[in-house]
């Protein structure tokens, strides 16, 4: 972890640094979270605030015949009621189209749609209020999957649409299309001595991110708006919003709160345009907290999908074909479906070298609930289907799992199915290598020396449903590729503001970006970075708002590659600032000064052998130096719209998982033993995060490969499961232990060569938990989340 | 209706109070004390947990008219209640922001009351039992692994402290 990183500058900066990258920091936060002070958007309060609360529909499909607001707005304490036709300019939203209402336009789209806004002195009230409004709805048939969505005469969810992907889809139900073309399949298939087939299925999975959608807007003097709320791009929301509010984008100023999670379901607006648009109305402070029911409606979930795959490989285990469809479902809008289906055209061969590729990925609009960014982001479901092919090829073959994958396991220089080659480390055969080498749990473990049993460590846990008989254990591996950053030709940039101050003589650092920290550790890493580059002790973290420019969102991992980028690149131009500074100062003091090897280290102005020049405050002076800096990764590619092709990717990520599972194969109840994972970050910036990034990534593989699942009514499209209750995440008694080894391999394209951690633990997590559990039973297992009844066959 | 109970070891009185409200929405709405979260108000995730009359409860399941009259500890009053020199951390919220187990830190102020009653119960709970005391708080962001180790080393620092004291006597 003492690596020295050479800067564009010329400049060497040490990554010793007490708290410098590389070092365990702490949180900055850490202290107030632990004390209940740090405040959380639905701990927010002002002085003669209302609270905000949305009325849903109940129908998936609806034409609004009326709606009647007059009891609602009759109310004791309420201050006003919204509905479509009070808007005040744009109607619509969206992240890529903007083909979302911020109130229903005439129609409800899917269960749960927003249709009007209650602003009242007690959230109770508005509630009671909301209840009173009489919405007149006539059912419509509804859409649900690619056969109903797609037939003859299924009602066209958005007809007229003007969207960049209209003109190439098949059907006008269909989001967007992208298929990848590479090689000739049909020619390998010819050669293949094996071929197998799938289906696949995933669920929809919720975020479930535990600080529900929140934030307070306070409407301004000047007629605009300050929003103080929880997302995880501030910039993204100010674009969306504005035109909803009809107000230029300087009179909407927007602060980051405390922000609960995040995991993608922080990406589109839930509440932002509502309490704006109720605050402007009633002249007062709202604001508007879900509860855990509404926000089961209130974000998009991970797009569930069906996907059939089918492989080719030679009698000595080399893939020579992969064929596949993928069909996501994208739900009522587009949310970011177009960009899902990109990245799971674009991974679906896995981490693999494979030469001839026929590939299909599309999402559909439906009526079922929203899709769209979660952890993972396309990478998940094909990851599913991908890593039950190779085992199914492995079988085939009389070859062990992991031997198969390492046969065919991508490396630096190897090409995507897209045609980009992968230029940087892809430590796929190694990563696999390193788990599986890990000694296995001990065999019964709920036994004690004295033969009692300790029923936790059984599957059933304390329900006491076995003692070990019909309990048998598996082992399953999988290995998955994710992109960092955003692809397919975004100008994915971030901003980052350095200042640097003497202060009671100490120098400090302030970084200020609009970066959402959403628990990830963005800051912590912020600040390491901005000691390493200036040699300083003390740094501030500014709050993020729109003050500063765009960060960019935190998703797609990409917080401490890309902010993380421009703050190391900001910081380097302050660097130069001091000792600009220095030479003006004290340049003929000591000829040193005219040496281009300079460093900032422990507060001070030093040669790189060490002599020190001069302390930082006192070329600081009274004076601050103050730099804001914008920074891009290397431009990417779109893919080709036939084929596929392009350099669509800024960076591969790669995490790959050993899987230990006991089965009661009498009730079909699974308990995981162990989930071990091997990831290459590049360069741990703080291992301490990363761990715990790795960690919870992995927790949510297991919970899509066991557990979780949003349940919507096949005929009604109605969400079934909106709580805590129904919608299982796993608990700390349904987790196993969680084994990390984390390579860093350098990407020499990337800030101290550093690769996105967040999302790869998420991808190989679900597939090794189910291949362990094929293992176990012997049961070919083609849908997660796994139920009882899947394994009993009941 | 008016309410009155005691919180961290300070009466507390809320006045207007509708009888649908729960203790958590008095406690975090009318008396200032935010940390107890609101994650799902339906006593599935512990992010609430406050003691009541040293019994973690969900605060989101108890009426604000069943604390009249009773005692209640939230994660604002941990730190006093430990006997931390002022401004310090309690040993157990020292060791959840050491161990690395706060990552966005909604679950974290349910944890650190159930650790805490944990730890009163039991100073030296085995992997099992911290396990079973913490099923009640769900966490999305850690996988546990970082909050297991927060306890241990919370109980570990608890055990030297304790023989610390025991060598101190004369």
């Amino acid at each position: 972890m003492s690596d020295v990183t050479r800067t564009p500058t010329g400049l060497t900066q040490h990554s010793g640094t007490q708290g410098g990258i590389g070092a365990s920091t702490l949180r900055p936060d850490g202290t107030l979270k632990v004390t209940g002070e740090f405040a959380y958007a639905s701990d927010l309060w002002h002085e003669d605030m209302l609270w905000g609360f949305t009325l849903r529909s109940p129908h998936a499909h609806a034409r609004i015949r009326s709606v009647d607001v007059s009891a609602a707005l009759a109310t004791g304490g309420v201050h006003a009621v919204m509905t479509h036709d009070d808007l005040p300019a744009a109607t619509r939203y969206g992240l890529e189209i903007q083909d979302t209402p911020v109130l229903a336009d005439g129609v409800v789209r899917h269960h749960g749609e927003p249709v009007a806004l209650v602003a009242a002195d007690h959230p109770e009230t508005a509630r009671r209020a909301a209840a009173k409004i009489v919405v007149d709805y006539e059912q419509l048939p509804v859409v649900t999957d690619e056969r109903t969505a797609t037939a003859d005469g299924a009602p066209v969810l958005h007809p007229d649409r003007t969207d960049p992907h209209a003109a190439h889809v098949p059907h006008p139900n269909v989001v967007h299309r992208q298929p990848v073309v590479r090689g000739d399949v049909a020619a390998a298939r010819a050669r293949a001595d094996v071929i197998v087939t799938g289906e696949y299925e995933v669920g929809m999975q919720d975020q479930a991110f535990l600080g529900p959608e929140s934030g307070l807007a306070v409407p301004a003097e000047d007629g605009g708006v300050d929003l103080y709320i929880a997302t995880q791009w501030l910039h993204a929301d100010l674009r969306q919003i504005a035109p909803v509010l009809g107000l230029p984008e300087d009179k909407v100023r927007m602060t980051l709160s405390g922000v609960g999670g995040a995991f993608g379901g922080r990406e589109d607006l839930s509440m932002q345009a509502h309490a704006c648009l109720l605050a402007l109305r009633t002249r007062r402070p709202v604001k508007i907290v879900y509860n855990r029911f509404e926000s089961f409606f209130g974000h998009v979930h991970r797009h569930p999908a069906k996907l059939r795959y089918e492989h080719g490989a030679t009698r000595d285990g080399k893939l020579l074909f992969m064929a596949c469809r993928i069909v996501l479902d994208g739900g009522a809008y587009a949310s970011s479906s177009p960009a899902v289906v990109g990245n799971a055209a674009s991974l679906s061969a896995g981490p693999y070298v494979v030469d001839n590729v026929d590939v299909e990925a599309l999402a559909l609009y439906t009526n079922n609930p929203p899709c769209g960014a979660m952890r993972g982001f396309g990478a998940v479901q094909a990851c599913f289907a991908y890593e039950a092919q190779m085992d199914k090829l492995a079988a085939a073959l009389g070859l062990h799992p992991v031997e198969f994958r390492r046969r065919n396991a991508m490396a630096q220089g190897s090409v995507m199915p897209t045609g980009q080659v992968v230029d940087s480390p892809a430590p796929v055969a190694e990563l696999l290598r390193r788990v599986q080498a890990l000694p296995l749990p001990p065999q019964r473990q709920w036994e004690s020396a004295g033969g009692a049993t300790d029923v936790r460590a059984l599957p059933g846990g304390l329900s006491n449903t076995t003692h070990g008989e019909g309990v048998v254990r598996g082992v399953g591996y999988a290995v998955g590729i994710k992109n960092v950053g955003f692809s397919e030709g975004f100008d994915d940039y971030s901003t980052a503001r350095i200042r640097l101050e003497a202060v009671a003589g100490e120098p400090v650092a302030t970084v200020h970006t609009a970066m959402a920290e959403v628990g990830q550790g963005g800051v912590t890493v912020h600040a390491q970075i901005a000691r390493t580059e200036l040699g300083v002790a003390r740094v501030t973290i500014a709050p993020a708002d729109t003050r500063v420019g765009s960060a960019g969102s935190t998703s797609a991992s990409r917080q401490t590659y890309v902010t993380g980028g421009a703050v190391k690149h900001a910081c380097e131009a302050v660097r130069e600032r001091v000792l600009e500074l220095g030479r003006a100062r004290f340049g003929t003091y000591h000829p040193a000064w005219a040496s281009a090897e300079l460093l900032l280290e422990d507060g001070k102005v030093v040669t790189d052998g060490g002599e020190v020049l001069a302390a930082l405050a006192d070329v600081l002076g009274e004076e601050s130096i103050e730099v804001e800096r914008e920074w891009r990764h290397r431009p990417t590619e779109p893919f080709d719209l036939r084929t596929g092709q392009g350099s669509g990717h800024v960076q591969y990520s790669f995490a790959a998982h050993r899987a230990v599972v006991e089965v009661d194969t009498e009730l079909g109840l699974v308990k995981v033993v162990e989930l071990a994972c091997a990831q290459d970050v590049g360069k741990a910036l703080n291992p301490l995060s990363v761990t715990g990034q790795i960690q919870g990534g992995t927790l949510q593989g297991l919970g899509l490969a066991v557990m979780e699942e949003i349940v919507v009514d096949p005929v009604t499209a109605r969400v079934r499961n909106p709580s805590f209750t129904d919608y299982l995440i796993p608990t700390i008694l349904d987790t196993p232990t969680l084994p990390v080894d984390v390579l860093e391999l350098a990407d020499g394209h990337a800030p101290y060569g550093l690769r996105g951690v967040g999302e790869a633990p998420t991808l190989s997590s679900t597939p090794a938990v189910v291949a362990a559990v094929r293992q176990a039973t012997g049961l070919a297992l083609q849908r997660v989340p796994l139920r009882p009844e899947h394994l009993t066959g009941t | 209706m008016r309410v009155t109970f005691t919180v961290n070891g300070r009466v507390h009185e809320a006045d207007d109070v509708w009888e649908g409200e729960s203790l958590l929405y008095v406690l975090r709405e009318r008396l200032g004390l935010p940390g107890s979260k609101n994650a799902c108000e339906q006593g599935e995730c512990g992010s609430c947990t406050v003691r009541l009359d040293d019994v973690p409860v969900c605060a989101c399941l108890v009426a604000a008219g069943q604390a009249e009259g009773r005692e209640v500890v939230t994660v604002e009053g941990l730190a006093e209640r430990s006997g931390a020199p002022g401004g310090r951390l309690s040993p157990v919220q020292q060791a959840f922001v050491d161990a690395g187990a706060v990552q966005c830190g909604f679950c974290t102020p349910g944890l650190l009351v159930a650790t805490d009653e944990l730890l009163e119960r039991h100073p030296d709970p085995s992997d099992a039992d911290i396990r079973e005391a913490l099923s009640g708080n769900l966490c999305r962001c850690t996988g546990y692994e970082k909050i297991l180790d927060a306890v241990r080393l919370a109980a570990a620092r608890g055990g030297e402290t304790a023989r610390d004291g025991e060598a101190a006597r004369p």
